[in-house]
């Protein structure tokens, strides 16, 4: 109170400038590496070329990038109607969706993944061993994230009032899911389609304990042998990352002003 | 309205409700139930046992440590940053920028934060490099890096951001009318800080210290990543009771283990909930 406050001012630049170092000179490094020449010492893209040249990599990266997608469509098949459902039809059910759909924050994925195995033989008995089999385990790790975004989205609107307008005028219930209310929660679609994504390309524990050649599974494997190429992966995956939740936090804040 | 009638629209959520039990609740059971068998299914006590023997105690109290200290130093840099942010105007420029970032920060993890830590102090980081080249410092040593020291290093750069998401709401929920009336009844500011802000936070700032912890207890893949080899921590012990490199014959040790995860982050979670509840009552 007695400081002047030039003093404070300097004190508070200097603690945002470790911690932006902090947070920062590693992301930097990343860059150095994956653009350094390790034989001459010199710049190369040779490295950030690989990302679609080397065919271990490019196929990892289109298994992920189909993942992600996989996962975002089958959680919102799954989630979106059975969450307006349970708004106009079965209240007394609020909780125990919501209960589920917050369990994965307190049962980490490592403890599913040992007890799997028997889940997983059927799957691979109907789907084969293919590695988009693991989008059934990654829409149970994306739940509690899209449970939030698509709840925010849903408390923001009148949901019953819409859905009583639908069916007074004769729509079905599909119609009144799919073509009424769906459309006015499409900043939360977007929202918990966003953090899916994030989630699903830096997913590494069911990939690496299941066996299957997801990106960042192939990038620890490149990570023994060329550092370069697996660095330049791992920054790009991080970019995009960013470049999603930042996104992701601009839809929220939108739709924080409309309220 | 017959009965039947009544129970016809909770059918609708039965294909949730169906997925969720089938990816989620029967693995957990499984592991549950796993924990008390050998390889072939007969029944016994020897997994439990085993969680006692000195390795794996030791391990544990490894796991311990990483995520009690990445939680502690997290909470208390995290506290800093957020003091930081809190006392910029709430719409600087500067307050929403940090907010977004460490909601993205937060997020980050894994295969890609290992390799940006090995890329900065690993043998041939960049730092590790500068550092040798002008002073001769050895910032390597010993291979640190991959070890419990490592592990917090790491650990706090997804800490702290997470610790800042979680404790600004708190923060700003601190009225200045209370400052206020604190300094009009004569309180000086260190008076103000130890006798109504820090007795106020306390809950909010423990309850973030147990989520902290088991945001780190839980956490595989980083680890994964750093350390190929040798299991350190337990997440670790649970690679190598499922890939069977040194428990030949005993893969079922990975269900007790697994087991004795829930049980740890599901008592910290309980315990978090509980001093949630607290801050609630004057938080908004």
């Amino acid at each position: 109170m007695n400081q002047s406050p030039w003093v404070g001012r300097v004190v508070r630049g200097l603690v945002l400038l470790v911690f932006a170092l902090f947070f920062f000179f590693p992301l930097w490094s990343m860059l150095d590496f994956s653009t350094k020449d390790f034989v001459t010492g010199g710049r190369t893209g040779d490295h950030w070329r690989a990302l679609v040249e080397n065919d271990q990599l490019r196929r990892a990266i289109l298994t992920s990038l189909e993942l992600a997608g996989l996962t975002v469509v089958l959680m919102l098949t799954l989630l979106l109607p059975t969450m307006i459902w349970v708004r106009l039809r079965v209240p007394q059910a609020t909780r125990l969706v919501e209960f589920l759909c917050l369990l994965p924050l307190t049962v980490p994925p490592l403890v599913i993944v040992v007890g799997i195995n028997g889940v997983y033989s059927w799957v691979n008995y109907f789907f084969g061993g293919s590695p988009l089999t693991l989008t059934f385990v990654y829409v149970i790790l994306v739940l509690p994230f899209a449970y939030r975004a698509l709840d925010a989205a849903l408390s923001a609107i009148d949901v019953t009032t819409l859905a009583e307008a639908a069916r007074s005028l004769g729509a079905s219930w599909l119609v009144v899911i799919g073509r009424v209310v769906a459309p006015n929660v499409v900043s939360g679609v977007f929202s918990a389609a966003f953090i899916s994504i994030a989630l699903v390309l830096g997913e590494f524990t069911f990939a690496s304990l299941m066996h299957f050649d997801t990106l960042p599974n192939v990038i620890v494997l490149l990570g023994k042998g060329d550092t370069g190429a697996s660095m330049a992966a791992a920054l790009a995956t991080m970019i995009l990352t960013a470049l999603l939740l930042i996104a992701l936090s601009l839809l929220d804040r939108r739709r924080s002003e409309r309220n | 309205m017959t009965r039947l009638s009544r129970v016809m629209p909770a059918l609708g959520l039965l294909p949730f409700l169906a997925y969720v039990v089938i990816f989620m609740v029967i693995p957990t059971i499984n592991v549950a139930i796993g924990a008390f068998q050998d390889n072939d299914g007969v029944f016994t006590g020897a997994n439990i046992s085993g969680l006692f023997d000195a390795t794996m105690m030791t391990t544990l109290w490894r796991s311990v440590q990483v995520s009690a200290v990445s939680a502690v130093l997290g909470a208390i840099l995290g506290t800093v940053l957020a003091a930081v942010i809190v006392t910029a105007p709430a719409t600087s420029l500067l307050r929403r920028g940090v907010m977004a970032l460490t909601s993205v920060f937060a997020q980050f993890g894994g295969v890609t934060l290992a390799f940006a830590f090995i890329a900065t102090v690993g043998a041939q980081g960049i730092l590790t490099v500068l550092l040798a080249d002008h002073g001769g410092f050895d910032l390597y040593g010993d291979g640190w890096l991959y070890g419990v020291r490592g592990l917090i290093l790491v650990y706090l750069y997804f800490q702290i951001p997470l610790m800042v998401v979680v404790f600004v709401p708190a923060l700003e929920g601190l009225r200045p009318q209370w400052r206020e009336a604190a300094v009009s009844l004569g309180a000086s500011r260190r008076q103000y800080l130890t006798q109504v802000a820090v007795p106020l936070l306390r809950p909010a700032f423990l309850g973030s210290v147990l989520l902290l912890f088991a945001n780190a207890f839980a956490a595989y893949a980083t680890a994964a990543a750093l350390v190929s080899q040798g299991q350190i921590i337990l997440p670790l012990m649970i690679r190598a009771g499922l890939t069977s490199e040194v428990l030949l014959g005993r893969q079922h040790l990975a269900y007790a283990i697994a087991l004795e995860m829930i049980i740890v982050v599901a008592i910290v979670m309980v315990a978090y909930a509980l001093l949630l509840r607290r801050t609630s009552r004057w938080l908004r």
